[in-house]
């Protein structure tokens, strides 16, 4: 057997009130290659950052090399000979390569003789796993797979004899992501160990020696690669939890009202983030995306509500194309006359106004209608009726319209959210994790006024990371990887292990 | 730029005592200077407030000061609210003179004053408006940093006074850089004329009808930015752009509309200096007028009411130090400025330093 | 000829404060901080060198107390911009006004000259530095003027300032310093998982700005005119802001920004009514501007791009 590169007893960390690592106890053996797979919130890069020095465990023991550790901050991880390549990389733009990975480690006064000495290095580790980094190159300048082993270089200029990798393939092609292992079996192949943090099982079967399954904070399985497939991995990752149960008669839906015809999107350096999206949505019917977070759903969330500009593609509501109304982009103010309704991923950023009012924030979008104005002004009393009124029907507490959004608790803050977006009478609602950080009574009482909008007729688009809510809500489910749709699967056929491999980019 | 850091204390905490810490803590250090140069902090507090408000014309001169001082910090807040930070103000109050001067150039002559006043109060305002403009366009449309612009466009715009005053608007033959004298029809009425009306006898000072233009300002101040729509967009672009954005609110539009109400705003100030005192312009009638407004806007917490408190304080700070500078001439008009740096840098840019410390007395009651 | 090399004597004279301003500068917003209160910190180390100078009747003790002052205040800036996490424009802006009211009242009651300081006395002052023959060439043309005009006859701090542009570009750009200032104006997160400390580095890099307004501060009141002036800084601190920007945040293009604004400044002097073949008598006001204009097309992107330091203005909050 290996040796021991890492080991961790008894992980115990919590935040508030989320529990993010129960007890959780790892070995990685060095010169391997280990994954740590897990949907999002498993805890896996809390754990990580655990070891990484960025958080301070509540309790458990970290041994680095049989030694116990005490690992404070990044500077102690990588005294320890641990490097991190963190999902959102941390390059200086405008510096170039040298310079980027000499940072913090110029070993003297002027920068010459560090820099040298980096060239020199620099060389023998492209040499050595063959990265093919242009040393003089700047960094903002460079895609982002190169990008990402420059952070590699990064760490091991600094002595990293154990690397770690957060979602390293999130932002890779395929062929940058092939590359990528290329070097990484180079790495382990020179003795190092790599560690890499991941929900796509497809890397995980093709790259890893040693697999560790993580859900809600545990340890859930501990496996070598070669044992497994990817359906015994996804089983395991996903689980069988207690499904949400929301009740829900069998409708038949409706007419089309919402259709979504070859959607792509290109940014600034011409990536593709959503590439040729087809999808409707009936009257009466909750279309479900599923899929892990970045690949894409929000991108398309954000392309139909008016804040991105589509590159292509038509969005008919009721047979009219409403990105021909202004260039692809229709006006989140037109969308909402029109009768499609937003509710934003993220409520406190996007959704609300924090120090606000509840009163005020019960008219954002809607501050133009006419039956809050009196004259120029405000109608105050309808404006605190219309918040009451909220506050009624949504159980919204505490329930004085006059308290500031942000003292309330995440449920009732996106209670007001969907309060208002609904009570203008859409035909189509496009709704965004409607349940992050959420409570239980309140997730409650918003799933069953989705299904309840849905009764009534309306056409609701939900996206979610939560495949829980996402099984429970939907009639059909899409999901989503890498910027396409990878499959669609009605939700009485729905399981959660199938999903999980589409999920996971594994075509059905 | 985001101001206002949420804060733990009752608001209404917030609101009074931090400031009033704030305050306590620039006096404090005023007075420590006032010692370091020999003087005696308490006596000169004495003179000062006696000055102010001890007798009749201190008075209306207290309240000269705190028009003008209303105006700017009105100007200023309002910018603050759309997340901007107008140092224009005294550009902008610069160039409103202008448009007073050219209104009573071109209609002075002829037109009464039932026509006369309003038209260069609209004058100022418009002056006011179009200089705040330009940094406000820049900063929607093209990104420029509106601190930066603002900064250049109060160069800019004295460097265009000077050069009006050298070749159109001095006064041929007259001493001073000025204007020459507006006819009457211009002027805005005094308190004593409008007094005299009413039977009282008010002593003989600067101040006029512009206060009354003020308070009204602070009202529509007041409904504009929080009973109105156009305030709740400006309001909900400072506070968080992207949740405007997803509100479907044109962002650019709010926040030159916003520059364009800080202008007008601060451009009012002019008619109080050139039409209610001097009735000509001088070279330096702005005087430092706009960044007082800074101080009284950061002070006053954004809201007309704690506007028209701070600049009630700085109208009195004003006329009481020059009183103050008669009696003790080792303290001059520029020790104001001293106490408005540091009610800036207290009330702006540490406004939740004593916060920490109090607290904790807040925390035991519910 | 003689014409263009005075013009061009008065043009480095003008422009001296002008670039140790905007080096000082350069330090604070290449780290990340924005620094509008470089005017009222080379207004306070005026007033404060004079001072010195006047009573200790050296110029050196003046300017250290000049830079004293002038780190003092960029201390405030720095305290509240880096561990208060407070508005750094607001701060600039109440370092300035602070600056513009305590300099007279101070000068009033230690003076009484109305808030300026007593006329330096000779030996309080910097002397302008002859250098050996310049009499010998001085009717060499070209060569002469060149000599006598650009070369010789300057105070040390000009001299001084020619030696510190090449040592702050060295500094940015070529020792561990300057790597660890741009990276945290740049990307603070990126230095900070690299383990560098970047309260520490933006405090640093402020104390050296402090140090380079102190001096241009005594450039002005021990050298240029011999005693402390109430409002003398007359806008140079936002002048050598806008030099920066236009030399977009390097080192040499920011001097050639001053060099070019204090030639505007030195050719508006001598125009003064002064009547030009074709277009007649140029207003001064109107070269004036062009510093300030030229700066607004700049930052509008009209003429090229001006990009600022990514991080700036943007206090470091430690994520994750």
């Amino acid at each position: 057997m290996a040796e021991i590169a890492i080991e961790l007893t008894g992980i115990d960390k919590r935040f508030g009130d989320v529990h993010a690592n129960r007890n959780v106890s790892l070995t990685i053996y060095q010169g391997s290659i280990h994954g740590i797979i897990g949907e999002n919130g498993a805890g896996k890069s809390t754990l990580m950052s655990i070891l990484y020095g960025y958080y301070q465990a509540d309790s458990g023991h970290i041994q680095v090399r049989q030694q116990p550790v005490h690992i404070r901050n990044s500077h102690d991880a990588i005294r320890l000979g641990i490097g991190m390549v963190h999902q959102h990389f941390m390059l200086v733009d405008n510096f170039s390569v040298l310079e980027n990975i000499v940072l913090g480690a110029e070993g003297g006064f002027t920068l010459k003789s560090g820099l040298d000495a980096a060239r020199i290095h620099l060389k023998q580790l492209n040499q050595d796993y063959g990265l093919e980094v242009d040393p003089d190159a700047i960094v903002g300048q460079l895609g982002v797979g190169l990008q990402q082993r420059v952070e590699i270089l990064k760490a091991l200029y600094r002595g990293a004899e154990v690397l770690i990798l957060d979602e390293p393939t999130a932002v890779l092609t395929p062929q940058e992501a092939d590359h990528l292992f290329r070097i990484l079996r180079a790495l382990r192949d020179q003795g190092k160990t790599v560690v890499i943090i991941t929900h796509k099982l497809r890397e995980v079967i093709d790259v890893t020696d040693r697999v560790t399954v993580m859900r809600a904070g545990e340890v859930v399985g501990n496996v070598m690669t070669a044992d497994v497939d990817k359906e015994d991995l996804a089983d395991l990752m996903v689980g069988r939890k207690v499904n949400l149960q929301v009740e829900k008669s069998t409708r038949t839906p409706g007419e089309v009202l919402l259709d979504v015809r070859h959607v792509s999107l290109k940014d600034k350096r011409g990536v593709e983030l959503l590439k040729d999206i087809n999808l409707q949505v009936r009257a009466g019917e909750i279309v479900g995306i599923a899929g892990v977070s970045g690949n894409g759903q929000s991108e398309l969330l954000e392309v139909l509500a008016g804040m991105l500009p589509a590159s292509e593609g038509e969005m008919l509501f009721k047979g009219e194309d409403l990105f021909r109304l202004k260039g692809h982009r229709p006006k989140p103010s037109i969308l909402r006359e029109k009768g499609v309704a937003h509710i934003p991923e993220d409520r406190s950023r996007e959704g609300l106004v924090k120090t606000f009012s509840v009163f005020e924030n019960s008219i954002l979008g809607y501050h133009h209608d006419r039956d809050i104005q009196k004259g120029w002004l405000y109608n105050r009393t309808a404006l605190i009726e219309k918040a009451k009124r909220f506050i009624q029907q949504f159980d919204i507490r505490p329930t004085n319209p006059l308290l500031r959004a942000g003292q309330l608790s995440g449920g009732n803050q996106q209670k007001v959210v969907l309060a208002r977006e609904i009570d203008s009478n859409p035909d189509v609602l496009l709704v965004g994790q409607p349940t992050r950080g959420v409570d239980i009574g309140a997730i409650e009482l918003i799933h069953k006024q989705l299904v309840k909008l849905r009764d009534e007729g309306k056409a609701i688009l939900l996206v979610s990371v939560e495949l829980d809510e996402i099984l429970a809500l939907s009639d059909r489910i899409l999901v989503m990887a890498g910027g396409r749709i990878t499959g669609e699967v009605p939700a009485h056929e729905a399981t959660a292990t199938g999903l999980g491999c589409l999920m996971g980019g594994v075509q059905s | 730029m985001k101001f206002g850091q949420p804060s733990t204390l009752p608001r209404w905490a917030q609101l009074s005592v931090l400031p009033l810490l704030n305050l306590l803590a620039a006096l404090a250090i005023t007075g420590l200077v006032v010692w370091l140069i020999g003087e005696d902090p308490w006596e000169c507090l004495k003179l000062l407030v006696g000055g102010a408000f001890g007798y009749g014309e201190g008075i209306g001169y207290t309240l000269f000061y705190t028009t003008g001082y209303i105006f700017t910090g009105l100007s200023v807040a309002a910018a603050f609210h759309a997340g901007l930070f107008n140092i224009g103000g005294e550009g902008q109050v610069y160039i409103a003179g202008l448009g007073v001067s050219l209104a009573c150039y071109a209609f002075d002559s002829f037109m009464p004053a039932v026509f006369m006043v309003p038209l260069t109060i609209m004058a100022s305002m418009l002056f006011g408006a179009a200089w705040a403009f330009m940094p406000g366009y820049l900063q929607a449309k093209r990104g420029s940093h509106i601190v930066v612009t603002t900064i250049m466009f109060n160069y800019i715009a004295a460097a265009l006074m000077g050069y009006l005053f050298n070749r159109v608007l001095m006064e041929k033959g007259g001493t001073n850089t000025a204007t020459r004298a507006f006819a009457e029809a211009s002027w805005m009425p005094s308190m004593q004329q409008m007094g005299g009306w009413l039977g009282l006898t008010l002593p003989n000072t600067p101040l006029n009808a512009s206060l009354f233009i003020a308070l009204i300002c602070c009202v529509l101040f007041w409904l504009v930015v929080w009973h109105s729509k156009w305030g709740f967009e400006l309001r909900t672009v400072g506070t968080n752009e992207q949740a405007a954005r997803f509100a479907g609110m044109n962002v650019s539009k709010v926040v030159i509309v916003a520059m364009c109400f800080a202008g007008a705003l601060a451009g009012l100030a002019a008619v109080n200096e050139i039409l209610g005192s001097t009735h000509r312009m001088n070279m330096t009638f702005t005087n430092g007028i706009g960044f007082v407004g800074i101080a009284v806007a950061l002070m006053g917490r954004n809201h007309p009411v704690g506007i028209v408190l701070s600049a009630l304080l700085f109208g009195a700070l004003t006329q009481g130090g020059l009183d103050l500078s008669l009696d003790k001439p080792n303290i001059t008009r520029e020790m104001i400025i001293f106490i408005q740096g540091l009610i800036i840098l207290f009330c702006g840019a540490l406004e939740n330093l004593f916060e920490p410390f109090i607290a904790p007395l807040f925390k035991r009651k519910p | 000829m003689d014409l263009l090399f005075s013009i061009l004597e008065s043009t480095l004279r003008a422009a001296t404060p002008l670039m140790l301003a905007s080096l000082a500068g350069l330090f604070s917003e290449r780290s990340g901080v924005v620094d509008i209160s470089l005017e009222g910190k080379i207004l306070a180390a005026a007033f404060a060198s004079a001072s010195v100078a006047y009573i200790s009747h050296s110029p050196w003790m003046g300017m250290a107390a000049g830079m004293g002052v002038a780190v003092a205040l960029a201390m405030v800036h720095a305290f509240v911009s880096v561990t208060y996490n407070g508005n750094q424009l607001i701060s600039g802006m109440a370092i300035n006004i602070i600056a513009s009211g305590l300099t007279p009242v101070l000068g009033l009651a230690w003076f009484q000259q109305g808030g300026n300081s007593p006329q330096l006395e000779s030996d309080m002052r910097f002397h302008e530095i002859a250098w050996p023959g310049v009499d010998a060439v001085r009717d060499i043309p070209f060569i002469g003027p060149f000599y006598s005009h650009l070369i010789s006859g300057h105070s040390i701090i000009v001299y001084l300032t020619f030696i510190i542009i090449p040592v702050v570009t060295w500094f940015i750009y070529r020792s561990r310093f300057g790597l660890r200032v741009r990276a945290v104006g740049e990307n603070p997160h990126a230095a900070d998982t690299a383990g560098i400390s970047v309260a520490r580095i933006r405090y640093t890099a402020l104390f050296w700005g402090g140090l380079l307004c102190g001096m241009a501060g005594t450039f002005l009141s021990v050298y240029q005119t011999g005693g402390f002036i109430r409002e003398m800084s007359a806008g140079k601190g936002f002048l050598a802001l806008a030099a920066l920007i236009f030399g977009k945040w390097r080192p040499v293009p920011a001097v050639i920004g001053c060099l070019l604004f204090a030639f505007f400044d030195a050719i508006q002097i001598r125009l003064e009514g002064v009547s030009l073949p074709m277009v007649g008598e140029v207003p001064s006001q109107l070269i004036q501007v062009i510093p300030y204009v030229l700066t607004v097309l700049l930052m509008a992107g009209f003429v090229g791009r001006a990009t600022a330091p990514k991080a700036i203005g943007v206090p470091f909050v430690k994520s994750r």
